[in-house]
């Protein structure tokens, strides 16, 4: 599903300060797991070589069994459709409806309008926010953009779910919702991995933990 | 109970363009050199016609002057074999006299020579045409007159040039429409890298940006068109009584290519957006 050899990654352009060094390990299909780390650790980092959107200056990133180097870009989209990503400051359009944020990935594949309609007032019921299908994202509590990230993440049904600190802004009560979305998405078959700093969430919700410490994987498992 | 209505905002427009390239300053740019354009087309069209008037026309002839005792066919054959040589025609007698009338008077028993009109093509070399002359006993030929030659060299030159000004224009337009394209990417770039990291290709958000730029030009283009055909049916109205001595006639403008400058317009903000977009785009991971 997963894996990485001896990844390292140098900020910028391969030439500055290595953020990742010697990275290795394998998520497997369907598992759910922690990526734990204190802020400046690597997790975006981690995160960002896994959903493509940075190259590894060194070593090999798989990714949904394709080995990102070999990938001619032309291949990019594809892949990156398989793959959902929450963010930790939403990335929310704030000229799109909450409708149309959710609906995006699907109609970046082509959907015709008719198809995608049900599919999105389907995700937007399962996070809670199908009343709020008309507002803009900007009206809605951080809660509630964690969730419509979360929705936009998810509608495409992606073989992989990446969450990058998805309870970092949130109050408990948001942040135990929002992990239970995860937690679900993983029992529907999805490989989940989710980057926290927060020392008590997996505690709360045991699973494998990736913790990383300056750039250094230090323990898997 | 009953669910809420869902309606899409902007469904068609995830980039949110219609914000951020606006209808206002690049389609009033893209009118001012439509309209620029238009007057270049018609001057290029116009110096064309008149050019061609004068190729035609008897001011472009030459005139063969035979012995009334020489044999018409034969001439008139080795005339139209000569490279360059267009049309030869016989210059009718009555029309002769018509010419001759002024300085004259009538004179009905005056004998004539026989005339033959030659009518050759631009800029030909006259020299195979003067040796034949030489060869033909008492023939007498008058060279195409040096004014009309100028003339000719001068509307040829002038509608050159407003092909290249239509050119300039065109590189000006392209160059409008790749600013606006790149201040439309600054003010959408981080729309921009979300949907490329939601899986959107290259040729999608190239495509939208290329569709909505194409539209702006053709717009603008149309816009500087309804100031443009006003302006040139009044110049013609003023100007062709002077120079061919009619009355201005709808079809002395040029619509087949006064039609095609929005489609034109239309093209070149297409094709800039896509290559700004698509240059713009592979820096990206």
């Amino acid at each position: 599903m997963v894996r990485f050899s001896q990844v390292g990654l140098r900020y910028p352009e391969g030439e500055g300060a290595w953020a990742l060094t010697g990275i290795d390990f394998a998520l497997a299909p369907g598992s759910f797991s922690w990526l734990l780390g204190p802020s400046g650790a690597g997790k975006t980092s981690l995160l960002g070589l896994m959903h493509l959107s940075l190259r590894p200056t060194e070593g090999e990133v798989e990714v949904l069994d394709a080995r990102v180097a070999r990938l001619p870009r032309r291949g990019f989209p594809a892949l990156r459709r398989r793959i959902g990503v929450v963010f930790q400051d939403y990335r929310l359009l704030p000229h799109l409806s909450v409708f149309e944020n959710a609906a995006l990935p699907l109609r970046i594949q082509g959907l015709t309008e008719a198809r995608l309609t049900a599919d999105v007032q389907e995700i937007l019921r399962w996070v809670g926010l199908l009343n709020r299908a008309d507002s803009a994202p900007t009206s809605l509590s951080g809660g509630e953009q964690q969730r419509l990230a979360l929705a936009r993440a998810v509608v495409a049904r992606p073989a992989l779910l990446i969450a990058d600190e998805p309870t970092g802004n949130l109050d408990p009560a948001q942040a135990r919702r929002v992990i239970s979305l995860l937690r679900e998405m993983h029992r529907l078959g999805t490989t989940v991995i989710v980057a926290t700093h927060s020392e008590a969430l997996p505690e709360e919700y045991p699973a494998p933990i990736l913790r990383l410490d300056s750039g250094r994987l230090t323990s898997h498992g | 109970m009953a669910e809420p209505p869902v309606r899409p905002l902007r469904g068609r427009d995830p980039l949110g363009l219609r914000r951020a390239l606006s209808d206002r300053l690049l389609p009033a740019l893209v009118g001012a050199m439509a309209l620029l354009a238009a007057l270049a087309l018609a001057g290029a069209d116009g110096a064309g016609r008149l050019a061609e008037r004068w190729q035609q026309g008897e001011a472009g002839q030459l005139m063969l002057q035979l012995p009334r005792e020489t044999p018409l066919e034969p001439v008139i054959a080795r005339l139209s074999a000569l490279p360059g040589v267009a049309a030869v025609a016989v210059i009718p007698e009555e029309r002769l006299r018509q010419l001759l009338a002024p300085w004259l008077g009538e004179v009905p028993g005056l004998p004539l020579p026989r005339m033959l009109g030659i009518t050759m093509r631009m800029e030909m070399d006259q020299i195979p045409l003067l040796e034949m002359a030489q060869s033909i006993p008492g023939a007498q030929l008058e060279l195409r007159s040096e004014a009309v030659r100028l003339a000719m060299r001068l509307a040829e030159g002038l509608r050159a040039l407003s092909l290249v000004m239509l050119g300039i224009i065109g590189l000006v337009a392209a160059a409008l429409v790749a600013v606006a394209t790149r201040a439309g990417i600054a003010a959408r770039r981080e729309t921009i890298l979300i949907l490329h990291e939601l899986g959107a290709r290259d040729a999608d958000i190239a495509g939208r940006f290329a569709r909505r730029l194409a539209w702006l030009c053709a717009l603008g283009a149309a816009g500087g068109l309804a100031f443009a055909i006003p302006a040139l049916w009044y110049l013609a109205i003023q100007a062709l009584p002077v120079v061919l001595a009619r009355e201005a006639l709808p079809d002395d403008l040029p619509w087949a290519a006064l039609a095609l400058l929005p489609p034109a317009a239309a093209l070149i903000g297409w094709l800039t957006a896509l290559v700004t977009l698509r240059i713009w785009l592979r820096r990206l991971p």
